[in-house]
Parts: C-alpha cells; structure tokens; sequence
C-alpha cells in the first residue's frame, strides 16, 4: 500500500530486561501510517512492555532504560517522558480509565489543553488566570467524537455514563490532539459490550482512514481479524509471528500464541451426577451487592458436582457467592451438609469448610504488598490453625515459618506458579499466576466446597486453560464440589456438568452442559430487567 | 440506566494505583540489590534521607569536641534521650500494621498514664514499687479509653489520622480542666497556697525518678548508660516483636495491609483494629511513665500536646510507611531523631556563643517532623 514511504514507525532490535530477566529480545517492527497493527500475546509476553518503551513511560527509564533503536517519523527518538511521546503524536489509551468522573466528556477529552480566552485578571496576573473557551471546547470536543464516529453525550458527566462511553471519551481525547500521528489502544474492548465494540471497530477503521495508525492490543482475536491490516504475535518476549491478518485465522493466532496445540472447543465431559445428595441448598436468597443486585435465588447443589453459573453482566450471578461468604449483605436459608449457616458472617462459611476465589483478584483475593507465603496460607493458619506452633501450651499460637513456606512450594509446584521464590510479593506476578495463588489460598483451605467467580477474568489463554484444570483435577482427585461463575459460557460448558443460568436476579433455568449454546443463550435474556 | 459490573466503574483508588505503579519508584528487589555496587546498595537498603541524617549526627559527634562539649557526655545524652522516648516510638507500631496509621492519639495514652502516676502517687506509694503501681492504675484506664478511641475509629475508617490528631488535642484540653478539678490531696503533688489541683510540673524525687535508669547503670568517666530503662525497652520491643509473629499479629498486619482480603479470610477486622488501638494507646502509657522516671519529673496539662509529633517523626525517619513499621524502625529513628534534637542545640550554641538552646531544639525538631512528614512512604527498606 504505502510500502514505498519510510514506515511511521519502526523498532530495531529492541531489548529490555528487569533485573536480568529478559523480557523483550531483538523485537523488530515497523508501522506504516493508517495501518492498523493487532498485538497479541499471552500475559507476559512482552506486550505491554513494548508498548511502555513506545510511550516513554518512567518506569522504564527507571529500572535501566532499554536498548535498541526507535525510529519514529523516520527519526530516532528516546522519549523520556510520556509528555514528550504525546508532543510527537503518540496516543495512548490504557486499559483502566483515567478519566475524572465529575467532569463532563468534553472537559475530559480536553483536560489541560482547553482553549483559553485572556481576560483583565489575566492580563494582570499571567495566564493562570485565563478563563476557559467552552464554546470552542464543545467544538473540538464534537469535532473529536465526530472523527470517532461515535454518538456520544459531549456534556454527559462521566459518572453517568456506561462503560462503553467512558473507553470512547477517552479515545476522542487522543483523537483531539491534533499531531496524533498513532494511537496504541490497550485492550479497549475488554469492559465494552460486543455491539459498542463492533462500534469501536468502526471507529478503528475511521482513524485508518485518516491516516492515523493504530496499534490495538486485544485478548478477542477475532476483533483482530475483523480491523487490523497486520498481525503481530508475541511469546516469552520474542515476535513469533508478523503476518497480514488475511492470511491467518484464529486458530493460528492461538496456536502461535501460546505454542503449543489448544482444544479449541474443549471435549466436554458433563456427567451427570443428579442421584447424588444436594450437598448445598439456598433458599430465597437476596444479595445486597451493587451493580450485582441477587433477588430471589433458589438453587441445589448436587454433591461432587461441577455446577456453572451463568448470565449476562448485571444480573446477580456474582452476588451469589459473595453474599453466601459474607462479603455483602445477604438474607435467606443458605444450608450446607445438613447444617444452616448464618449469613453475614465469612468466618462462619470457612470454618465450615466452604471457600471462595473472589473474582476481584487484587482488591479481595491478594495480600499484594506481602509475600506468596502469606497470601497462601492466611486464611488456612486464621481459619484452621495450620502453620502454627503452640507455645507454652497453646496460650501462644507462634507463626510456623518453615511450614508456611512447605505449604506454600508445594502449591507453587502443583499449580505452576511462575515466581521467583515463595517470598516474592504478590504485586509482582502476572494477572495468571496471581489467579494461581488465589486458587492455592482456597486449595490450602481443604475445603469441601468451592466457589469460584470469574476465574479467568483478564488472564490469557494459556493460564486459562491452566486454571480450568486445576479447577477439575481438584474436583475430580479430592471429590470437591465446585461452583463457577463466570461471564464466559464457553469455559462454563468446557468443565462444569451442570450450568444455571442468572437473569434479573434470579435462576432463569438449570441445563446440562451439553445442551447448545443458544438454550444458554434464550435464558439469559428471559429475565433481564 | 444501564448495570456495570464492578470491576469496570471507575475508581480514584484504581487510579492511584495505576498513577503508583507508573510514577513510584520501584522498591529494590533482592536481584536488583545484588546488580548494584555496595555503596548503591547501602543506600538502596537505608534509604537517602536516613543516610543524610546519620551523617550530619556523626559530624556533630564529631565536631563536638572541637566546640568545648564532652564528647562522652553528649553520647550520655542521645542514649539517655533515646531511652526516655524509645517507648513512646514503640507505641506507634501496632496501630500502623492494622491499617489505622499513625497514632496522632498518643496524648490518649499519655494521659492515661498520667492518671496512673498521679494516683500512685496519690495513693502514697513510693519508690519502685510507685512506678509499678504507676503502670497497674494506668493499665485498666489504657484499655477503657483505648477502645473507646479504637471504637471511634472503626467508624471513619480511612481518615484516622485527622480524627486520631483531634482526639488527642480535645483530650489534652479536657484533662486540663480535670488536672485542677479531680480531688487530688497529696501534699507533693498540688498546688501549695491553694491546697487542690494538680501543679503543672511534678517532681519524682522520693517516687520513681531514674527508677529503671539506675539499675544496672553502667558509668565509666563521663559516659553513663541507663543499662535498666534500655532493657525494660528492649523487653517491651520483643513482646511487640513476637506479638506480631503470633496468629492474632498476622491477622493484625493483613488487616493493615488488604482489609478485604482479611475479611473474606473471616477476620473481624473491627475488633482487630480495636485491638490495636489498645496496645497502642497502653503502650503510649507506659511510654510516658519511662520517659518521666528519666527526666524525673510528671508534667501535666500542655504537655501531653507535644508528644505525639516527635513520635510519629521519630517512626517515620526510621524508615516505616504509614502502613508498614518493623521495631529496627522504631530504633533507628528514635535513636536518628533524639541525636539530632540532642546534639544540633549543643554544637550550635558552642558555636555561635550564645545560649539558644531551647530556639535550636525547636527548629530542629520541628524541622525534623516536617521532612519527616512529608516523606511519609519513601525511604528505607520496609
């Protein structure tokens, strides 16, 4: 197409490493102007990195630079700072917002570069005191919105708006500066609903259009397929792959991702366990959870079962789990093993061998500033005194260092966590094997029953399928009953035998894995409120 | 309106953390440590600052000589100081590792501990055995005040050190009132022509002054150590110590480092907090008890105003964030802010051939709990 021109941007032989750990090797790259580049790889591979080294971010600079050339604009740059990546027309959008939630769309879009207007004040007491153009601001702003091809509210307040608006504010933020030359956007569909995507998606091939290039990360590869030019794969720091998109299909990109074969529809084994006793009965449970909202659940868990929960975003699917521990307001009979357990209270839940994987890994999940050992065996030393010692017959319970760290190794070996040691901090692994240490907290618990919400959620292929069978081998090897919620109905139907779905609150319906997808699908849109 | 899960409103904290995880310098890793030469390395581990400042203590020591002071008595005084205020540092550490910052209610403690001397006196005990009464009173009005000071923090959960700074003011206030109307008889202790009321400065003599200094007190020349009051701190540090390595200690530090994660682990963070503040707010009683058998005086009313800042610096420039203190914390900041409060004034004055002591001691401290304040998380190897 543009081949003949020198290329918009180009990397040479970029290496970068933390401490001596080789993230990126000889990464070579070139981006011609309005091409639109898809970056996929596992956590870990090296994305994010790149893309850090690009923007110029501090963090870079600051554990030893990287070596290499840039070239942008055919010119070589070292940006030291992201300000100066912004001057020469380098975009990005990252994966969390940062955008002020009091503030309206166009005040966000145009944060600190607002049109001025010079007044006394100003004249007598310098430029801070300028007032603001809103006239011109709304005009810039809906100039922005207009180049995204998008319709949204320029004078909506950010907190008023739905996910999707909030990711395309931020990108009409990009796309209003003017010398914006390429815009790497970083997962931006991930939080987005499959229709704002496809929204996106045009938005994405607008910007190319206009000659803007777009660098867009994604884990939904078919999102890859469908707008990008160019397909770049990486793996453990390398490209592997850098292939027109038409020439490739997902199953390749997957394949070369992870490196190795990956069932793309998992065989599925639902057994059907229904002659077996409810090890689990709620009744007319409700979940105070916001956004979660659980109505009116009634739901039996069979015994040694997998049992998937399912349904759409909103619903109350990841409340039931949180109320039944204890982390949100609940109410209702929640029986287990014959017994009631009050509600309300997470101790009670645990000490009757219940254990949950919340799905907020790093709010609820993880001790991130402390170190593996602990995060793994907290709650089993809180909960059932593993991992002490008593002194003074008992009037002590002393923290048992070495067991600790058995504990600990034996699940880092079991699971495959990817650490440096048992003692290093839990904010320094990646979003997979930080899911592994979750699993491992419950694990350590032995318990007979566990919740698992989103379990996958923002980790990559490879550790998905790790963790699925983890899940499995768990249930099938200690006979522990597994309850899995998740967003995703796929990986519902690949290991669980039974799968309930939730909408407005309440169980629209129970079916064996093996039904098709589209019974799944007509229930969770039965209830939807 | 449309429902969002959680996990994608956006949040201030989940920007704090992104801002922190792009602008904050990352904490040197064990392999990172190892790269670097041994001089980066110190630095890396003690932290700038730390090293700046025991820098200047040493060329003060240094320079003391020169300036017509002891140098022999001058270390007596920076041990003497370090072992007077030791405890009251040690006072800060439980209430950082729940997640409740920085104790700004010391006073509290301190005024508790002031009632436990009071009475002890009052009730006509003398020598050593005062001292011991003296923390038996204040033990019970420790815990009380302590959980009702634990109970109101537990109701406005993330902004306790506001709260902790004004508890701690109000307290000192009202005491001064109660000082003058509790029914106080004993002779030493009110004022003489009006026969009630507590005087602001109480002498210890005959009671417990250099109580736990004199035991074992080592004097070769000029230099003398308070060997007793140095122990009874190191006895008190190990208990901290072991307390947080017990089952109830780790819960404590979880609690302080994710209470979200501590509660999903079933732990009653309410209650754990509160426990906490009691060890605290105890420790803060004791704490004023050892540094007045060390001045060898109770001072009453304004005083308590004082105490918490030198403290909380003390703490801070010894390395420890506001969520994370370790007890070698508490002593190399003690022992770093004591030198300088101790040594700046008298090196100076030689200097400058004027009595300003007491004008250099503030400046100093305050200018020590100012860059002390301001670091907050930065520094050392936590």
């Amino acid at each position: 197409m543009t081949n003949t021109k020198s290329p918009l941007l180009e990397m040479r032989n970029v290496k970068k490493d933390f401490y001596g750990n080789q993230v990126l090797s000889d990464i070579n790259l070139t981006l011609q102007a309005g091409e639109v580049l898809g970056l996929c790889g596992e956590n870990g591979a090296g994305k994010s990195t790149l893309m850090k080294i690009l923007f110029g971010m501090d963090v870079i600079r600051e554990t030893g630079g990287y070596s290499g050339d840039i070239l942008f604009n055919g010119e070589k740059v070292n940006f030291a700072s992201p300000f100066e990546a912004l001057e020469a027309g380098i975009g990005m959008v990252h994966q969390e917002f940062s955008l002020i939630p009091g503030f309206t769309a166009t005040e966000n879009i145009l944060l600190n570069r607002e049109p001025q207007r010079r007044s006394v004040l100003s004249e007598v007491f310098g430029s801070r005191l300028n007032t603001l153009n809103y006239k011109e601001m709304q005009r810039r702003s809906a100039e922005a919105i207009e180049k995204l091809g998008v319709h949204i509210d320029a004078d909506m307040v950010i907190n008023d708006m739905p996910v999707g608006h909030k990711q395309f504010t931020e990108i009409a933020r990009e796309l209003s500066k003017d010398q914006l030359k390429l815009l790497i956007l970083d997962e931006p569909t991930a939080v987005l609903t499959e229709k704002e995507a496809e929204a996106l998606l045009d938005s994405i091939r607008n910007m190319s259009r206009r000659g803007i290039a777009v660098i867009f990360i994604t884990h939904r590869l078919h999102e890859i397929l469908s707008v990008c030019d160019r397909v770049v794969v990486m793996r453990d720091g390398r490209v592997v792959r850098d292939v027109p998109s038409g020439e490739t299909n997902v199953m390749d990109i997957t394949r070369w991702m992870v490196g190795r074969d990956v069932d793309a529809a998992a065989q599925n084994e639902a057994r059907d366990l229904s002659n077996e006793p409810t090890i689990l009965s709620i009744r007319n449970l409700w979940v105070d959870m916001p956004g979660e909202i659980v109505r009116n659940v009634n739901l039996d868990v069979k015994k040694g079962e997998i049992l998937g929960i399912g349904g759409l975003a909103g619903q109350g699917k990841l409340g039931i789990p949180n109320g039944i521990m204890g982390l949100y307001e609940a109410g209702g009979t929640v029986i287990f093993d014959g017994k009631e357990i009050p509600l309300n209270n997470p101790r009670h839940c645990l000490e009757a061998n219940l254990a949950f994987v919340s799905e907020d890994r790093r709010g609820v999940g993880l001790l991130l500033d402390e170190s593996l050992e602990w995060n793994v065996a907290f709650p089993a030393m809180q909960i059932q005194g593993k991992c002490l010692k008593k002194l003074l017959g008992g009037l002590i319970k002393w923290r048992d260092e070495k067991a600790i760290t058995d504990l600990t190794n034996k699940y880092i070996k079991e699971l495959a966590i990817k650490c440096t040691s048992s003692k290093q901090k839990a904010k320094e692994l990646s979003g997979g094997n930080q899911q592994k240490v979750c699993l491992a907290k419950a694990f350590a618990l032995e318990p007979k029953f566990l919740f698992v919400s989103e379990p996958t959620r923002g980790i990559d292929v490879g550790a998905k399928a790790l963790v699925l069978e983890a899940l499995k081998r768990f249930n099938r090897e200690n006979g522990v009953t597994v309850v899995m919620i998740s967003s995703e109905l796929e990986e519902l139907r690949s290991i669980c035998d039974r799968i309930a779905i939730v909408s407005g609150g309440k169980i629209a319906g129970i079916l064996p894995a093996t039904e098709p997808s589209e019974k799944f699908g007509e229930l969770m849109v039965s209830g939807v409120r | 309106m449309k429902k969002e899960p959680k996990d994608n409103n956006w949040s201030p904290s989940k920007l704090n953390d992104e801002m922190n995880s792009v602008l904050s310098t990352p904490e040197a890793s064990p392999l990172q440590m190892a790269q670097m030469s041994p001089l980066r390395r110190l630095v890396a581990s003690f932290g700038l600052p730390r090293l700046i400042i025991t820098a200047f203590l040493l060329l003060m020591f240094i320079a003391a000589p020169f300036t017509g002071s002891d140098f022999w008595t001058q270390v007596s005084n920076t041990i003497n100081r370090f072992s007077w205020n030791a405890v009251l540092v040690l006072a800060m550490v439980p209430m950082i590792h729940s997640g409740c910052g920085l104790n700004f209610g010391l006073p509290l403690g301190i005024i508790s501990g002031l009632l436990g001397a009071t009475m002890a006196i009052e009730f006509g005990f003398t020598g050593p055995v005062s001292f011991f009464m003296a923390i038996v009173i204040s033990t019970p009005i420790a815990i009380v005040l302590g959980m009702g000071y634990g109970w109101l923090l537990n109701k406005i959960k993330g902004g306790e050190m506001m709260i902790a700074t004004y508890v701690g003011f109000s307290s000192v206030s009202f005491m001064c009132m109660m000082w003058l109307l509790l029914p106080y008889k004993s002779p030493t202790m009110v004022w003489g022509y009006a026969g009630k009321g507590l005087r602001t400065t109480i002498s210890l003599e005959g009671f417990y002054d250099k109580v736990l200094a004199n035991f074992l007190q080592i004097n070769i020349g000029t230099l003398s150590i308070p060997t007793g009051t140095i122990l009874f701190f190191a006895l008190l540090a190990f208990l901290m110590w072991a307390f947080l390595h017990t089952k109830t200690g780790t819960a404590m530090t979880a609690v302080g480092s994710n209470p979200a994660f501590a509660k999903a682990a079933g732990i009653n963070i309410d209650k754990t907090r509160m426990l906490s503040v009691v060890i605290s707010t105890w420790l803060a009683a004791v704490g004023i008890l050892v540094y007045q058998q060390g001045f060898g005086f109770i001072q009453l009313y304004m005083a308590p105003f004082y105490m918490a800042l030198p403290a909380v610096s003390a703490i801070l420039i010894g390395g420890a964030s506001v969520n994370k203190a370790s007890i070698a914390n508490v002593v190399i900041g003690t022992f770093l802010f004591q030198g300088m409060v101790t040594m700046t004034p008298t090196v100076m004055n030689s200097i400058i051939q004027m009595d300003m002591s007491e004008v250099i001691r503030v400046i100093v401290s305050q200018g020590m709990i100012l860059y002390a304040l301001t670091r907050k998380t930065k520094g050392g190897n936590n």
